[in-house]
């Protein structure tokens, strides 16, 4: 993984200084709130329902042993003893205190962290493939260009007051595990005739208004990369509306221009800035690459795992859900649950975090990744060495086998936490869970994406959730709205509501009829619910869920 | 016609910890909603945020929230501020614990 340069380092000490004297000003009352607000926010210091909330950056969700155990030491000292993990590659501390923020600051930047443009109206946490480096399927590791973004767009004096916040995310695979088009510009690294290079989306989003990435360049050398990038933001930064909150994210500036005006004015832009790119860009990109070698797989028989395989049940429904598919042989990748039935979705403790600190460096080489489903990875474990992980994440309620089923569910914070939430989500999460868990039906049904978000703003994807649910206020009561055959990956679809909401003590009922209509209609039990929703459609789904409506009619 | 006005109290979080707290009748910000002053006239309640919002050392986004007049003290109306008043439902950590 990337390790900091002089520059680096300097660069965040100085930073983090600065926030300290902005801090004490605050304090002393030499700094208004008005003043302080975009001060802090630059720092990723929120001010929240209950207390304020610090989101600390994962780059490309990419951590190491060390790092996990520092944020645990935050955890425990600053805050809560525990921390949630977001849908961008984020942690989130809920409980800070405003006097202890420069501390914890100081505390993250000896582990190379921290929260630099995790707010405002900046280029945010560049994200990528969690599977990264490991998986079978990808054209190249995504992060060294992601770190080359990070570098980029860190304190780019061009793009710190950008009409609206601006989301990168990266990946090297064909097949979609970083909802690339669900953000502002997504990147897919791509060979063309023996060359390497990028497919470039722009202006996807969700939100109020949810839009899927359109193909900007289909194929961009690679040399290109920052110049083209910055040609977009640029365009954008001019371009975009500033008159409307909700008119601002580029999703609308593209659509309200057209993607053809849009590409053309990119184009003139990159016409200008390509020449002042000497190539420094590339060579950095080299030295970047260095950092991210895969490490050294061994070559081992794996007759442990296939003995444990066959001798423990518990362990075989755990790998069948938790593990994926390695690029090396003898090697998995391991996704290892934060949503134990009943718990909160994306939260790890203290200890938590510190077992998986220790089995990274046991059996992982050192590498954690976290994923925007809010589950974290390792990313590089050899099958012999599975029998004993799972073992010792078993002791730390870890082992939840239920990735990609029902039960792993993303959710926001929503009013438990957040100030711009209408509706809370995680309880509603948390019900779904326990319901089917109960019911046992969890593998009967299979592959699902339940995403839940707290209010329009869809920090929980809803949109793109198989089954999605929206939390909001009507008259003064919470109200959930479902959306069926949304899809994130590569196919990614925008879900269609079903119809009224749902009360909060009706909302899991709806989601189990939603369920068993699937499950008396499908064809197999090898056609998933989103394959039977794209067969049949929505009607059958409704007619569940609004049974009054259907025998009216 | 304007709507009728509602009772309400001043809220806001605390600048250091983040805590929300309430504006007393006596100028003091207090952890308790039982302890917050309930505001029944628009023209009292409109001078009374003048004056809570001045408190910018000790505490940030000051707001109107309607409440009703219970037994013990002002009570929410809305969710949102019974949320505020109790923490979070996910886990025992905030006012419902602390108080």
């Amino acid at each position: 993984m990337y390790r900091y340069n002089d520059f680096d380092a300097a660069f965040l000490a100085d930073r983090n200084s600065q926030f300290r004297q902005q801090v004490a000003r605050r304090i002393d009352g030499s700094l208004t709130e008005d003043e302080f607000k975009p001060l802090r926010l630059m720092n990723g210091l929120y001010l929240q329902l209950h207390a304020y909330m610090l989101r600390v950056a994962i780059p490309y969700g990419t951590l190491g042993a060390a790092q996990m155990r520092q944020l645990a030491h935050v955890a425990d000292k600053w805050d809560k003893g525990y921390g949630h993990f977001t849908t961008r590659q984020n942690i989130q501390y809920n409980w800070p205190k405003l006097p202890d923020v420069p501390d914890i600051l100081d505390s993250l930047a000896e582990v190379q962290l921290h929260a630099i443009q995790t707010s405002g109206n900046t280029i945010r946490n560049v994200t990528a493939d969690h599977f990264a480096g490991a998986a079978a399927d990808e054209v190249a590791d995504p992060r060294p260009v992601a770190e080359l973004l990070r570098q980029w767009s860190t304190d780019h004096p061009e793009f710190q007051f950008l009409p609206r916040k601006f989301k990168f995310a990266v990946t090297g695979s064909e097949t979609d595990r970083a909802v690339i088009r669900a953000h502002d510009i997504g990147i897919q690294l791509v060979e063309k005739d023996g060359k390497r290079g990028y497919r470039v989306l722009v202006g996807g989003g969700l939100g109020r208004t949810p839009v899927i990435g359109k193909v900007i360049r289909d194929f961009l050398p690679e040399e290109d990369l920052l110049p083209y990038s910055e040609a977009i933001v640029s365009t954008y930064n001019v371009l975009g509306r500033r008159d409307n909150k909700y008119k601002a994210r580029i999703k609308i500036t593209v659509n309200e221009n057209g993607l053809d005006t849009y590409r053309e004015l990119t184009e003139k832009r990159f016409a200008e800035l390509k020449p002042l790119f000497s190539g420094v860009d590339q060579e950095m990109l080299e030295g970047i690459r260095a950092h991210f070698a895969p490490p050294a797989f061994r070559n081992a028989p794996t007759d442990a795992y296939e003995a444990a395989r066959a001798a423990d049940p518990v362990f075989r429904a755990w790998a069948d859900t938790n593990l994926s598919e390695h690029k090396a042989e003898g090697y998995a990748i391991v996704s290892i649950s934060l949503k134990k039935h009943g718990e909160t979705p994306g939260d790890a403790t203290s200890a938590q975090m510190r077992a998986i600190a220790d089995l990274a460096e046991q059996y992982g080489h050192d590498d954690i990744r976290i994923s925007h489903e809010q589950n974290v990875i390792l990313p590089h474990v050899h099958k012999s060495d599975l029998p004993a992980l799972h073992a010792e994440l078993k002791k730390h309620d870890l082992a939840t086998a239920n990735i990609g089923l029902v039960s792993d569910i993303i959710a926001c914070p929503g009013m438990d936490y957040c100030a711009l939430a209408t509706a809370r989500s995680i309880p509603v999460a948390q019900q779904i869970a326990e319901r089917f868990d109960a019911l046992k039906l969890e593998h009967e049904i299979g592959p699902l994406k339940i995403k839940i978000s707290g209010c329009i703003n869809a920090c929980g994807h809803h949109h793109v959730g198989h089954i999605g649910i929206l939390g909001l206020d009507r008259a003064g009561v919470e109200n959930y709205q479902i959306t069926l055959g949304g899809d994130g990956s590569e196919d990614a679809t925008i879900g269609q509501r079903t119809g009224p909401g749902f009360a909060y003590d009706e909302i899991t009922d709806a989601i189990e009829s939603i369920l068993k209509t699937y499950l008396g209609l499908r064809e197999s039990e090898e056609e998933t619910f989103l394959d039977a929703y794209k067969r049949v459609g929505a009607a059958p789904f409704k007619a569940a869920l609004y049974p009054e409506k259907a025998n009216a009619a | 016609m304007p709507r009728p006005f509602t009772p309400k109290v001043i809220t806001a979080n605390a600048l250091l910890e983040g805590d929300v707290v309430y504006y007393t009748a006596d100028d003091q910000w207090t952890r308790h909603l039982s302890e917050a002053e309930l505001l029944t006239d628009e023209a009292h309640a409109e001078l009374r945020l003048i004056e809570a919002s001045a408190q910018q050392h000790l505490a940030v986004g000051v707001y109107l929230a309607d409440m009703a007049a219970g037994e013990n003290g002002p009570e929410p109306t809305h969710f949102r501020e019974d949320f505020r008043r109790t923490g979070p439902s996910n886990y025992a950590h905030g006012k419902q614990v602390e108080l």
